[in-house]
């Protein structure tokens, strides 16, 4: 059945397009609009900002610094993704081949994460990476274990555990990272997983092709605008993290988002701020459009 | 009882158009009261937005729809005289069965005892008592159909529309649902109009029915008329099987005809048919009313000399294909002529089958009254 | 669990191999371990967390007498409230628009509503920021029209998740159903009431979770928008967690985990857990 035409139904459409649109552009178009004006103005005294059309905001988020930050950005976002997708591709299966009674506890597994304050999150994995948290001791008690066995065969026990430093550096950022958006991740997986046919998989086995080549000739293939939402959901805001680079990163591995709260609450330069900000939306367009392009490609190959 | 007579449903000059595409095109006809009316066509024809046309969910581009002598132009479809049973029950889901047959009436403002009792009535009608406090998804298709039965019929209809009402149900059930649909529609009186791509369904059901052919129709007949007098080729071929041979008119009197058919030979009617002479026809000619004989034996140049003068309808050929399909069997044949041709015999003893098979040589014949001469 | 069942394994049980077991032993141990030690801790009586020196609920205590922490807390549930019903309005409305009609400029319609969703929360913080401070919204206010800055952001950054759900909801419609009603009398808003609503109820109670989660979830967006006097939970624990570690924040998030499985738990039984999967 075919969408109806607003004009012949002028009435119902006012009704429910009315609010919605007007809301989206007073409280996100409007705002977004100024940010942009902004990123064009320099600061004149101690409060006002000129909107003056300069592109200098510009040319300074391009120095070596900030270009620096951001492709450093880019490459923990990206780490991050590729990481969940390993991770969570064989869960993704997993759920999706799960017997009815288990697939949908599986699911809420993974969302109940999902669900929680990401702060608490973030808190709980600091506490566990600790210099004494439980990683640590973890690691310790691997340690000593492995240490006691050499004592075993007769060899040097190892020397005494010194705890690892696993918080405020760059390694605790992408596993904070990876810790939060998993979930991201594994659902849209699942949810492509779910749609394939699953006699697909059968007759590739039935042909005669092993596990391994199935999932990598059949099921990848025909998952794949599954995993690049997956990617997309995953990479974007891993892209634009403040939380987890601010409390778990050192001073090495601040992102482009902390770079931008800095010139907001600390160095209060806006337009430098408003700048960096659609610098990082500028890259999220980049990316749905490359998205966009992709599955626009897909339709054109089956024909 | 409305009057027989008088058209429920008048269609006048109705064009239905879709942007470019014309769905029906100039469609006039007229719907008796108390008949069971089908819209017989192929997917696609325009059978399905006549009737939301008449239930009001399309508006004609142009022409009228009468309903009972009032003109529907305007009126919107939940104030017309008319229900529908949709092609996918439209059955509420988070309704009980009895909500969903008391809906109409709730709207409606119907009090709630005489609500409850129409409401039992209608199951009762269906044959569904007892289900009133079923949910839709404890029940099978046929079920759910006849709770959207119910639900229309409740609401007492000058006209009840059903669109493709058997599509979704399997072969058993559906033959024994066009018989109950037809019981019921004697049982009620009310005006049935449905529509659907089946022909036995139209066949089985329908008082009258309009075979419907690129949003035109094709022709109006009775079951019977449409089947053994088709009006063109679309309707012999689209109504049952049918085997189609082109040739020229040789002979027209007022009692007798005949055709020159390259391929089949030549055909003999016992009737006369209004064409000018040597105009290219087309002959129809159903695969049951071809005998097959073992030739050689002579019976069947007998046999076809008793209507038709010597060497008329006659036609020799070689099995090529059969099909057993237990209460006949069908055999493709190739006519020494070229062509090929399809006939069917019924397999009245168990053993019939076992006459004819791959290869053999037969010799056929036909009633001179069997073959239907088509202008187009 | 029958890990070592003699059943034999059929080819597409992949979750009945060992290994594929293992895997997922590991990745729900790497996503509950830290909250389960979390929670325990936060009975521990100890000022460090390590180490278990028995059972205490004195942590408990101290945050429920924390007033900056208990405000923090009915703020958050505050907004969240108002976010969620504004949201679940707007976000219908806005789905049933996109699902119902043919109009001008769709497109670009869907796009920007979409933006909220893609835009990183650090743009859109800043946004409202830039935004508020422009146009000199009112700030001082008496309590709860204080809030009113953090709850219009957040309803900006909620409602597009709603239209989503709605709108992915209703794709599921038979519109056969809307016009059967009709066809048996009932009018366009009876038809809303008693059809088309009913359908979109699951949409609507997915929608309404996912609204209040992201509200109550939400740090950077609400760090740019609240003052002084407006500080949400997550913003005063972050607050806490940076400049002093007490256990406190371990007892504040396990009662606000233990809300979340709660509404979690509402959820499965207004819904069933195979509706709250495919929402999202």
């Amino acid at each position: 059945m075919s969408l109806q035409n607003w004009q012949e139904h002028k009435r119902p459409f006012a009704a429910i397009a009315g609010a919605p649109i007007l809301w989206l552009a007073l409280f996100f178009i409007v705002p977004m609009a100024i940010v942009w004006a902004y990123s064009f103005g320099e600061n004149s005294g101690a409060a006002d900002i000129v909107i003056s059309g300069t592109l200098h905001n510009y040319k300074r988020a391009i120095e070596a610094l900030y270009l620096s930050i951001f492709f450093k950005s880019l490459a923990v976002a990206a780490l991050v993704t590729l990481i969940c997708l390993i991770v969570g591709f064989p869960v993704a299966m997993a759920i999706t081949f799960a017997s009815d009674k288990w697939r949908p506890w599986l699911l809420l597994g993974v969302m109940l994460p999902f669900w929680t304050n990401l702060l608490i999150r973030t808190y709980a994995l600091m506490t566990v990476l600790g210099g004494n948290g439980y990683a640590n001791k973890a690691l310790g008690a691997l340690w000593g274990s492995a240490s006691w066995l050499r004592t075993l065969v007769g060899l040097q026990p190892l020397e005494v555990w010194t705890p690892v430093q696993l918080l405020y550096n760059n390694f605790a950022v992408v596993l904070g990272l990876v810790y939060v958006h998993l979930p991201f991740m594994v659902l849209p997986l699942y949810s492509a997983l779910d749609r394939l046919d699953r006699s697909l998989i059968e007759a590739s086995l039935d042909l005669g092709a092993g596990h391994l080549r199935t999932l990598s000739r059949i099921v990848m293939p025909l998952a794949a605008p599954g995993i690049f939402a997956g990617i997309m959901i995953t990479l974007i805001p891993a892209l634009g993290a403040y939380l987890t680079p601010d409390l778990m990163g050192g001073t090495d591995s601040q992102m482009i988002a902390n770079v931008i709260e800095r010139q907001f609450k600390r160095a209060n330069d806006w337009p430098f701020g408003a700048a960096l900000s659609f610098m990082l939306i500028y890259a999220m367009f980049a990316l749905v459009a490359l998205q966009s392009l992709r599955g626009r490609r897909k339709p054109a190959q089956v024909h | 009882m409305p009057d027989p007579a008088q058209p429920i449903i008048q269609i006048r000059n109705v064009t239905k158009r879709f942007g470019k595409v014309t769905a029906v095109d100039n469609v006039s006809l007229d719907i008796l009261a108390g008949e069971f009316f089908v819209l017989l066509g192929p997917s696609g024809c325009g059978k399905t937005t006549l009737l939301r046309m008449i239930a009001g969910f399309e508006l004609p581009t142009e022409g009228q729809i009468l309903i009972d002598g009032q003109d529907m132009a305007g009126i919107p479809p939940n104030k017309r005289p008319v229900n529908m049973v949709f092609q996918s029950y439209a059955v509420f889901p988070h309704m009980s069965v009895a909500d969903n047959v008391g809906y109409g009436l709730k709207i409606a403002g119907t009090g709630r005892a005489e609500r409850d009792e129409r409401v039992r009535e209608a199951l009762e009608l269906v044959k569904l008592h007892g289900f009133a406090d079923r949910m839709p998804d404890q029940m099978s298709g046929g079920q759910r159909q006849r709770v959207a039965l119910a639900r229309s019929l409740v609401m007492r209809p000058k006209v009840l529309l059903l669109d493709e009402p058997l599509s979704a149900l399997d072969a058993k059930l559906r033959a024994q649902m066009q018989f109950e649909l037809s019981e019921l529609q004697d049982q009620v009186g009310i005006t049935f109009v449905t529509v659907t791509h089946d022909q036995d369904e139209a066949l089985s059901m329908a008082g009258r029915i309009a075979v419907i052919n690129k949003g035109e129709v094709a022709q109006l007949a009775a079951p019977s008329d449409l089947y053994e007098y088709p009006a063109n080729r679309f309707v012999a071929d689209f109504v049952g099987s049918v085997n189609l041979f082109e040739g020229k008119l040789t002979l027209d009197e007022a009692d007798k005809a005949a055709v020159d058919c390259p391929g089949l030979g030549r055909v003999y009617l016992n009737h006369g048919v209004t064409g000018p002479h040597g105009a290219d026809v087309w002959i129809a000619l159903r695969p049951e009313k071809i005998y097959l004989h073992v030739p050689g034996e002579g019976k069947a140049i007998r046999a076809a000399a008793q209507d038709a003068p010597d060497g008329y309808n006659l036609a020799r050929g070689q099995i090529k294909g059969m099909s057993y399909l237990g209460d006949i069997t069908l055999y493709e044949i190739k006519l020494d002529g070229g062509p090929m041709i399809r006939v069917s015999r019924p397999n009245l003893s168990r053993r019939d089958q076992e006459h004819f098979t791959w290869d053999d040589r037969v010799s056929m014949h036909w009633r001179a009254d069997s073959p239907v001469v088509l202008l187009n | 669990m029958a890990l070592l069942s003699r059943r034999p394994v059929a080819p597409l049980e992949y979750t009945r191999k060992a290994w594929m077991r293992l895997w997922i032993a590991g990745v729900m141990v790497f996503l509950y371990a830290p909250l389960l030690v979390l929670m325990v801790f936060s009975f521990n009586d100890s000022k460090r967390n390590v180490v278990w020196r028995g059972f205490t609920l004195k942590y408990y205590e101290k945050a429920l007498n924390n007033d900056g922490l208990i405000e923090a807390l009915v703020n958050s549930l505050t907004i969240a409230a108002l976010a969620t019903v504004f949201s679940v309005v707007l976000g219908a409305m806005a789905g049933l628009m996109l699902w119902r009609f043919r109009f001008p400029f769709k497109g670009a319609v869907e796009g920007a509503l979409s933006l909220p969703i893609i835009v990183p929360e650090i743009c859109m913080g800043v946004a409202m920021l830039i935004f508020f401070a422009k146009v000199q919204w009112p700030v001082g206010l008496p309590w709860p029209l204080n809030l009113s800055a953090i709850t219009i952001a957040h309803i900006t950054f909620c409602f597009p998740f709603v239209a989503l759900v709605v709108r992915s909801r209703m794709a599921s419609f038979n519109r056969e159903q809307e016009e059967a009603a009709k066809d048996l009398g009932a009018s366009e808003w009876a038809t809303f009431r008693d059809i088309l609503l009913p359908h979109m109820k699951p949409g609507l109670i997915a929608g309404a979770l996912l609204a209040f989660t992201l509200s109550l979830d939400d740090f950077v967006i609400t760090f740019f928008t609240s003052g002084p006097d407006t500080v949400t939970f997550p913003v005063k624990v972050y607050s806490m967690v940076r400049f002093s570690v007490t256990p406190e924040v371990n007892a504040a998030s396990t009662i606000l985990i233990l809300l979340t499985i709660a509404l979690t738990a509402v959820a499965l039984k207004l819904q069933g857990v195979k509706a709250i999967a495919d929402a999202h």
